[in-house]
């Protein structure tokens, strides 16, 4: 089986690329996401474990907007997600150029994909080392959709992936129900977070992100399409309090 | 010297969207193959039909890609969105949108057309009244034009779908 793991672009005999196999290693020995689907949104949340007290955990940039109605988290290599985000977001502005509105998240999602593909079948490169969540709203309401290193996709209605993914799937699949309201499931994507956290869990060592398909009305009386949301600490710790 | 008195120049897009080419015919040809071939591709990759304010900014940007070299047709595009809002553009050789307001207008007769349309438009017509105003505002305006004649077709979109008229006009 050796043979077969240095160079990515070699099949096992058993069907499988030996290199893909050791990314979702990477993801899986990563900090643990959440997605969930609610009725009028979707929530994406994960958390920031840091090594040490001493690190600026809110300089930390975990949650991302691609666009005003995508945003994005991961499990794996921090580095890897940062060139992903990258290519995200100039996907998004190029369709944006294009068509004068922001991609639906299923076609953000193929472009993603396939550039993570690309990476799976060229000379010389590595997969990337994450799997990632995509959360946004476009014409068909609230959309969550997981991408793996592979390249493939799935789209969920809830959803873990990193270190504690297996048990948190199983207690997302006790609690979800598809009428469940957007502040609901803010409050169970985060006790699905507290059941895997090792430690005391605080405002600064999570991240949340939501986006509503109910739309903002603004000062004047119009009415606005909601953008893509990090929560911020003191949001965060509003929520933990009603938790705990 | 006149070569053909039939020529078609608007296209279906979608069921509810249509463009109209005014120019060069070569170009009004190779425009509407490389947008019918764009908007099947998003068809297949959406999975779901163009909007007609969405293949406007479609048709804006190829248009400005030829920036320095471009297309010579001025395109006119009248649609109804998913609401069934109706949507109506025109655009310059370089793609400038003009989204106008309550008629647009293109080609040789721009001048006159502008003139019948301003006379003849009235709020909240409905589509058989519609098609005699468009009817009489184009017809006096074609007369009126050396370069403009040999025919006139009138499509009227409605929710419902598509009524296609021929008009009865001087064959000159």
């Amino acid at each position: 089986m050796d043979r077969y793991s240095f160079s990515l672009t070699t099949f096992a005999p058993n069907g499988k690329l030996l290199q893909i196999e050791h990314a979702l290693a990477a993801v899986g020995n990563g900090s643990t996401s959440v997605g969930i689907k609610a009725a009028n949104g979707v929530v994406i949340a994960t958390e920031k474990k840091t090594g040490s007290s001493l690190i600026d955990v809110s300089s930390l940039e975990h949650m991302v907007m691609i666009c005003d109605s995508i945003g994005m988290v991961y499990s794996g290599m921090g580095p890897d997600f940062r060139v992903l985000v990258s290519s995200a977001r100039k996907a998004a502005q190029k369709y944006r150029r294009m068509y004068m509105e922001d991609p639906p998240v299923r076609i953000l999602v193929k472009e993603l994909a396939s550039i993570m593909q690309e990476f799976t079948q060229s000379g010389g490169v590595r997969p990337f080392g994450v799997s990632l969540l995509i959360a946004g709203v476009d014409d068909r309401g609230p959309n969550l959709y997981q991408v793996d290193p592979s390249g493939s996709y799935f789209p969920w209605k809830a959803t873990a992936i990193g270190k504690n993914m297996v048990n948190s799937k199983t207690f997302l699949e006790k609690r979800f129900d598809s009428d469940i309201d957007l502040e609901d499931a803010v409050y169970t994507a985060i006790l699905t977070l507290k059941e895997g956290f090792e430690g005391q869990m605080t405002e600064q060592s999570i991240d949340v992100g939501v986006i509503s398909t109910i739309p903002t009305t603004q000062a004047d009386g119009e009415q606005k399409a909601s953008k893509f949301q990090r929560l911020t600490p003191a949001e965060i710790k509003d929520y933990l309090s009603n938790v705990a | 010297m006149t070569i053909d008195t039939d020529f078609e120049k608007v296209f279906p897009i979608t069921e509810r969207t249509y463009i109209g080419l005014a120019g060069l015919a070569t170009d009004v040809k190779t425009l509407h193959d490389r947008l019918r071939m764009r908007v099947n591709l998003y068809k297949h990759r959406e999975e779901r039909v163009i909007e007609p304010n969405t293949f406007a900014n479609l048709v804006s940007h190829m248009l400005y890609e030829h920036r320095f070299g471009s297309y010579f047709v001025q395109p006119v595009i009248a649609g109804l969105n998913k609401n069934d809002q109706p949507f109506i553009c025109s655009m310059d050789t370089i793609g400038c949108i003009d989204l106008g307001g309550n008629f647009i207008v293109s080609g040789t007769a721009a001048e006159n057309l502008y003139g019948t349309c301003e006379s003849l438009w009235e709020p909240d017509l409905e589509p058989e009244e519609l098609f005699e105003t468009i009817s009489q505002a184009l017809l006096n305006a074609v007369d009126r034009d050396a370069m403009s004649g040999w025919g006139a077709v009138v499509r009227i979109i409605t929710p419902s779908g598509i009524i296609t008229r021929d008009l009865k006009s001087r064959m000159d």
